[in-house]
């Protein structure tokens, strides 16, 4: 039994044998002489998992009875996040070796971080689900301060910290308030207490606790406070890790609970996410208008994603999971190309984060300006580029979901968010001629970053669909609501 | 050819992916290659435009050229065009390479005002073609993207301004369009145009919040797009940001604007308003008919106190608009023929008028009408096109801008005889401003030093002209030109509208309270 059970779980134990490796055989020869090569070893070992996730599993498999669950929505979910971990460890790199803060325990917690973020997306169990949650968690606390003798860096780490254990600790009355009353922790136990007659009281206010807690972890308003200062605190790459992987488990690891667990209780928690939704884009799209620094920036702007992606999760159908896991994919996909440039924003070699630095960058950089101009009116969601995609598949589930009032709200959200990404293009093609941007480019961050301006600029195209995001989406979604 | 319809959509696009990534430097001999490619690319996409011409079968009424496939999100991507629209996208396809052989003096940043360029040229086209509601609004907004770089990068001193306040009045209109369609969406469960063209929308009186709204549902729709397409247009009085976004964009970028993209709005109107919403439209109607005739008479008005020669040219955009609005809303055969006519003919006419605007600005680099006078002295051509095209603004008789005004006239006459006649003063005073303007530029002393050492338009600049002075000419004595292609489309529109009013049967009861 147990060796079907673990067969399941071989990519989770292949990452957490190589870091352990990685950990073990670092410290005993060069230790940070070596985390170049490890970064570069992580990453490709993250595309190769990613590679054999994609192409050998097939079906839903369940391990250790029901407490990890191996299906097509945890596949599309750990490829995807498999992948932005690979993209943001290597545009990170330059950036990382440069301000010396490439230490071999790098590559290795991002390793753990991923295993908890595997663990999360496949929790069939409210167990597993804290334990991936945590594993995830305590990585990223020391990622956040890696940068030990800067203050904000440590400040970061320290808030991300003490708001991460609040949400745990909300996460965990909510589950044993959820033990309590049906039972069990295992999602098939709790759904048929959901399902079966009215919901006790007690299963709804956990339900709340632990909503609460994942909501936290989504950086959804009202549970975003954490959000700015840890992406500004944070140094660059280390907040575009949390710009792009962690979100996607979190929020699959949303979908998974209230689908698997209180599945036949949309109504219960639809308004919840409804209202998550609403005061996420809103909150997002207001909040930026008034931020000067490019991460602040990007940090409002993802909590105004992440309202958009739980439009998709409050229309509580299955077209809805398939529009959530669609906008996710389009979100990191703008977020890595965004932050491949982000991380160039240097002058005199110092990192700069102010976006009055990007005043006429047009006039001297025409074709990374043009890149980011994609990505900038794509995070908008102006037609006809990818990002708009992302915006139609969740109102078109919101409105066939019969939430057009949701829909509204978040078209309108969009015009006002629209406004600060327009600012950074008018700054950069229409600003004032003054000395800004010196930074070199390195090679993976240009590649990066017109990669996915190109993807963002043309897989909408008819013929090029995406690349069958849709299907992959639809079949992911298939699996977790039945 | 099968894929005749995005061959001419996508040609520009694969043009401007081409500049964008294999031209490199910002040296002389770039600038010229970029805008060699350009014109090379507008100009092929214009021959293979006129296999549409070849291929299309006026007496058909319905769609042709049709080309579907599967794209996302159970969306289609369907192109084809009708009478409607053929007019439109070969209007296009036409004035692109004027319009590109007309910057050929800009040197600052040539490589992205090309792609900018060529990018609206697929949009636009993409617009005229999209049969699928989503591709259309997709299309639709999409030009906003480098229409808002073209003014705010190569535009004149108040650019950002400009270029600001186009984006957000274009950007709100549009957004209660998408509305709209989610609801269209939610109601006949298609977003395809063709399907959607025979599809009744629910015209049942609605009561919302106490208040009785005569033709239901089709009424707020049709509000809905009004609000997008009305900005568009520009009608009054959302009108505002045409004549700031005129003056500061780029010659290209004023002709663009005015030849091309005011008719999208036209378009819109014809393509959803009217056959979709016809009970809506009927409600509607008058109101249209009367903000016409304020925008025709008003925006005269103040074209005639003007300073600047292209903020006059913009108001008397504004004008013309308003005949075409009238037309298109007294909806009968007339009327629906003179506004696709006028849009046509302005197309041509409004672009030939900023580009004479282009002609004198590129050597004296300013717009004010008081710093000219005399022009004809030293610029007999400039003066003989100037004049001939001032003409065509007016509306006069052998020219094509006569037949458009005089159509919509005759349908809004049957329709409403008050407006007609208040639109009809509009001739006179287009008259007034446009005259007034060509004598104060043109005629007089050439007493002004800086005048005295003008030069006449060289080669280039007359062979812009040609094409367009050659269409002008011909639409006016030969008008069938444009009716027999466009006939038998409106015919079966006006016919299908009129069909669905005659089973309206106005409920003075409320049907349901949601």
């Amino acid at each position: 039994m147990i060796g079907s059970d673990l067969a399941i779980l071989i990519p989770e134990i292949v990452l957490a044998l190589f870091a352990m490796g990685a950990l073990l055989g670092a410290v005993y020869t060069s230790k940070d002489g070596l985390a170049p090569a490890l970064t570069w070893g992580t990453a490709i070992l993250f595309v190769v998992m990613a590679f054999y996730i994609g192409v050998t599993a097939t079906g839903t498999r369940v391990a250790f009875g029901g407490m990890f669950v191996d299906d097509a929505f945890a596949r599309f979910a750990k490829v995807t996040i498999l992948l932005s971990a690979a993209a943001v460890l290597l545009i990170g790199l330059d950036r990382m070796a440069r301000t010396g803060i490439l230490r071999f325990e790098y590559p290795i917690l991002v390793t753990l971080a991923v295993i908890g973020m595997m663990i999360m997306v496949s929790a069939g169990d409210l167990m597993a689900l804290y334990m991936g949650l945590e594993l995830q968690s305590l990585s990223l606390y020391v990622v956040a301060s890696l940068r030990r003798d800067s203050v904000r860096s440590t400040e970061a780490g320290l808030k991300y910290f003490i708001l991460g254990a609040l949400s745990s600790g909300l996460l965990l009355y909510g589950a044993s308030l959820v033990y309590g009353y049906a039972g069990t922790t295992m999602f098939a136990g709790i759904i048929q207490t959901a399902t079966a007659g009215e919901m006790p009281v007690g299963l709804l206010i956990g339900l709340v606790f632990v909503m609460s807690g994942l909501a936290f972890k989504v950086s959804a308003a009202p549970f975003h406070m954490w959000t700015p200062d840890v992406y500004e605190g944070a140094p660059t790459p280390i907040t575009a890790l949390f710009a792009t992987a962690p979100k996607v488990a979190a929020m699959a690891l949303f979908a998974r609970v209230v689908h698997d667990a209180f599945g036949g209780a949309v109504g219960d928690w639809q308004q919840i996410v409804a209202f998550l939704a609403v005061v996420s884009m809103f909150l997002g799209a207001i909040a930026a208008i008034g931020q000067t620094d490019i991460k602040r920036l990007m940090a409002y702007s993802s909590i105004s994603h992440m309202g958009f992606a739980l439009m998709g999760l409050a229309s509580g159908t299955q077209q809805g999971v398939e529009a959530m896991l669609i906008y996710m994919a389009i979100y990191v996909t703008m977020n890595i190309g965004t932050f491949a440039f982000i991380l160039t924003m240097e002058k005199d070699g110092r990192a700069v984060t102010d976006i009055s630095a990007l005043s006429s960058f047009a006039s001297r950089e025409g074709t990374k300006a043009l890149a980011l101009l994609v990505m900038m009116f794509s995070l908008a969601g102006v037609p006809p580029l990818v990002g708009f995609f992302g915006k139609y598949a969740v109102l078109w589930a919101a409105v066939e979901a019969g939430m057009a009032w949701l829909a509204i709200a978040g078209v309108i959200a969009s015009v006002i968010g629209a406004f600060y990404y327009l600012r950074i293009v008018y700054l950069m093609y229409f600003g004032e001629d003054r000395e800004g941007l010196d930074g070199r480019m390195g090679v993976i961050q240009y590649a990066g970053l017109m990669v996915m301006a190109a993807l963002i600029a043309l897989a909408w195209l008819p013929g090029i669909n995406l690349l069958g995001l849709e299907g992959m989406a639809a079949a992911a979604a298939e699996t977790l609501v039945r | 050819m099968d894929n005749l319809l995005s061959i001419v959509t996508f040609l520009p696009l694969v043009a401007a992916l081409i500049l964008a990534v294999f031209l490199r430097g910002e040296d002389a001999a770039a600038q010229l290659n970029a805008k060699r490619l350009a014109l090379a690319a507008t100009s092929f996409t214009f021959l293979i435009s006129l296999a549409i011409l070849v291929e299309f079968d006026p007496n058909d009424t319905g769609f042709q050229l049709v080309e579907e496939s599967e794209w996302l999100f159970g969306l289609t991507y369907k192109v084809g065009v009708d009478g409607i629209s053929v007019l439109f996208v070969l209007l296009t396809t036409f004035l692109m390479p004027i319009t590109i052989a007309s910057c050929w003096g800009v040197t600052h940043r040539v490589k992205e005002y090309m792609i900018a360029m060529l990018v609206l040229e697929a949009l636009m086209i993409g617009v005229f073609v999209a049969l699928d509601m989503v591709l259309f609004y997709l299309f639709f907004e999409a030009g906003l993207i480098p229409m808002f770089l073209i003014i705010g990068i190569w535009g004149g001193k108040d650019r950002i301004y400009a270029a600001f306040k186009f984006f957000l009045y274009t950007f709100l209109g549009s957004v209660l369009m998408l509305v709209a369609m989610i609801a269209m969406y939610v109601d006949a469960g298609t977003t395809d145009i063709p399907a959607l063209l025979n599809h009744q929308f629910d015209a049942g009186p609605m009561s919302i919040m106490g208040w009785q709204i005569a033709g239901g549902m089709q009424t707020l729709l049709w509000l809905a797009f009004f609000a997008s397409f009305a900005v568009k247009m520009p009608m009054w009085p959302v009108h505002t940001w045409l004549p700031d976004a005129h003056v500061q964009a780029p010659t290209a970028g004023s002709v663009v604007l005015a030849a091309i993209l005011l008719k999208m709005g036209g378009y819109g109107f014809l393509r959803f308003s009217l056959p979709m919403f016809p009970v809506g439209s009927d409600i509607m109607a008058p109101l249209v008919l009367w903000l016409s005739v304020i925008a025709i008479v008003y925006t005269s008005l103040v074209a005639m106190v003007q300073e600047d020669m292209k903020k006059l040219i913009a108001y008397s955009s504004v004008a013309h608009m308003g005949f075409v609005t009238m037309g298109i809303f007294a909806a009968n055969q007339q009327g629906v023929d003179g506004a696709i006519f006028q849009m046509i003919s302005h197309g041509f006419v409004s672009g030939a008028l900023f580009l004479c605007v282009g002609v004198i600005y590129d050597r004296m680099h300013t717009r004010d009408i008081d710093a000219y006078g005399g022009l004809v002295v030293r610029m007999p051509a400039y003066a003989a096109i100037f004049m001939l095209f001032t003409m065509a603004n007016v509306g006069l008789p052998g020219t094509s801008g006569f037949v458009g005004e005089f159509l919509t006239l005759i349908g809004v006459f049957q329709v409403n005889t008050w407006v007609g006649v208040f639109a009809a003063t509009g001739v006179i005073l287009s008259a007034c401003y446009a005259l007034w303007l060509y004598r104060r530029v043109v005629f007089g002393d050439l007493i002004k030093e800086s005048l005295k050492s003008i030069t006449d338009m060289d080669r280039r600049e007359r062979a812009i002209f040609a094409p367009l002075v050659v269409m002008t000419l011909l639409l006016g004595v030969y008008p069938s030109l444009v009716t027999d292609m466009i006939g038998p489309s409106v015919e079966a529109l006006v016919t299908q509208y009129d069909t669905a009013l005659a089973t309206y049967v106005p409920d003075t009861h409320v049907a349901a309270t949601h």
